[in-house]
């Protein structure tokens, strides 16, 4: 006879959000092939007005945000950026500005720290200056990041790099590394790029060998030992050649909200890939009505949606059942689990394909603009 | 290598200091201490609270244990074998400069 069955899960009860990532516009003079926007970007008058912003931002900080990111796109470019700062740090929020940089001027950046700002992640495409402004198709860029990663320190704000890494450059990692210590960073990170969206359209051209990964795991390793107390390096390699998924987002509706430009609010940045469910917007519904109630946020919550081998995987609640998107992208049902997984039926097909694109000369990059998001677009779906 | 990019050792004598761009406050949805840095959120437990609020850049870190010792009715030497340690570990971190 078998044993009662022990539903002991607990019916998810949800906590307060840690974190929300405000994407105040999808522009940026820059143009990297593997930006985390969607392939249909916003346009800027499809952006949400200031006054909407900051209600978001009071009703985050009273559901328990902690931490704000602006981010974007660009979020330099929105003027009103230094009332959302203002707002922020007088609600409690610590309050990230994610930049490319290049816009920034000092004047701005000391007004933004005088308002209460608390830190700045500066993006880097590589140590290497040419192949830095090649890839993110900006003349100049990197020499103007550098500019502004040293007034961030100036200014005594903490500093984060953040290099995004892909066969194109995981070979300078150890510059990287350097340069994010002479730059006098407190954090440095190196996450691999994630194949969503633009980076999905560019996969074979950033796919690094299983080789390159593992070397660059160690590679970090021993940064870590090295630069204990002085560099904290967050890492994130890439789950095609990985045995168990990330758990991405810490779950979906766990911890954090992503609110596009327009307001619509999603579990993560990639989630309108998926067909089918209906996101909310900041301007008709409540944040709290959302986080809590809302079908986006509810879809996927927890272990009750998940399917074998999930549901009895003593990992359920650990890596909760992996990335959604990515289930979508390659096994057609966001339901499934994660293809990194190795339990999954279509793990081996998964890394079959890192290791065949990887093996292969690089193709040449699409580079991220609003015309070749609309082509890409037309022709995945 | 720059001056700066050192890893901090703590010793007794040290005098530390929350980071400047770390804030510590207490959080009414959660009802607990929370410390709040780039990318990172502590929950410190009781005696880290009350250290970490000892923690003015004024007092050192054997001063710090003395003024515990009533709190927790324990030994300057004791106290300091435990929040030696436990410094130490939030100076790695980047919570805490000395």
């Amino acid at each position: 006879m078998s044993p009662p069955s022990t539903s002991a899960e607990p019916t998810p009860t949800v906590g307060p959000p840690l974190g929300l990532l405000a994407e105040l516009t999808h522009r940026c003079p820059l143009q990297c092939p593997y930006c985390s926007n969607p392939l249909r970007l916003e346009r800027a008058d499809g952006e949400l007005p200031t006054e909407v912003w900051l209600d978001v931002l009071e009703q985050a900080a009273a559901l328990g945000v902690l931490q704000l990111h602006l981010s974007g796109g660009e979020p330099t470019l929105r003027r009103d950026l230094e009332e959302m700062v203002a707002l922020a740090a007088k609600a409690g929020l610590f309050t990230n500005l994610i930049t490319a940089g290049v816009l920034l001027t000092r004047e701005r950046l000391e007004r933004l720290a005088a308002l209460g700002l608390d830190h700045v992640q500066v993006s880097i495409q590589d140590a290497e200056l040419a192949n830095a402004d090649r890839i993110a198709r900006y003349a100049g860029s990197h020499a103007r990041k550098l500019e502004v990663a040293h007034w961030v320190r100036a200014l005594k704000l903490p500093l984060t790099i953040n290099a995004p890494m892909h066969r194109q450059n995981i070979a300078n990692l150890p510059a990287i590394i350097d340069l994010a210590v002479n730059l006098a960073a407190q954090r440095l990170e190196v996450a691999h790029v994630q194949y969503y969206g633009w980076a999905l359209q560019n996969r074979q051209a950033l796919m690094p060998t299983r080789r390159q990964v593992l070397d660059s795991v160690e590679l970090v390793e021993r940064a870590r030992e090295r630069l204990k107390g002085v560099l904290v390096i967050d890492f994130v390699v890439p789950d095609y050649y990985a045995q168990r998924p990330k758990p991405c987002m810490g779950g979906w509706g766990r911890g954090s909200i992503n609110i596009t430009p327009s307001g619509k609010a999603l579990p993560c940045h990639a989630a309108e890939t998926i067909a089918g469910i209906r996101f909310d917007n900041v301007r008709d519904k409540r944040l709290a009505e959302i986080w809590l109630h809302s079908d986006a946020f509810q879809r996927f919550r927890g272990t009750d949606w998940m399917a074998q081998p999930c549901r009895s995987c003593e990992l359920r609640t650990v890596d909760w059942g992996g990335c959604r998107c990515q289930a979508l992208a390659f096994a057609g049902d966001a339901g499934l689990t994660d293809p990194a997984c190795a339990k999954s039926a279509l793990h081996a097909a998964f890394t079959r394909i890192a290791e065949e694109e990887a093996a292969e000369p690089a193709r040449e990059l699409v580079f991220r603009s609003p015309r070749a998001g609309r082509k890409a677009a037309i022709v995945r779906s | 290598m720059r001056g700066e990019a050192r890893r901090t050792v703590l010793v007794p004598a040290s005098v530390p200091a929350l980071a400047g761009h770390v804030k510590m406050r207490h959080d009414n949805v959660r009802n607990c201490w929370l410390i709040l840095a780039p990318e990172r959120v502590f929950t410190p437990d009781a005696v880290a609270v009350a250290v970490l609020q000892l923690c003015d850049g004024k007092r050192n870190v054997e001063a710090i244990a003395v003024a515990l010792e009533q709190t927790y009715n324990a030994s300057k030497e004791l106290i300091l074998q435990d929040i030696l340690p436990m410094l130490q570990d939030l100076a790695d971190r980047g919570v805490v400069t000395a």
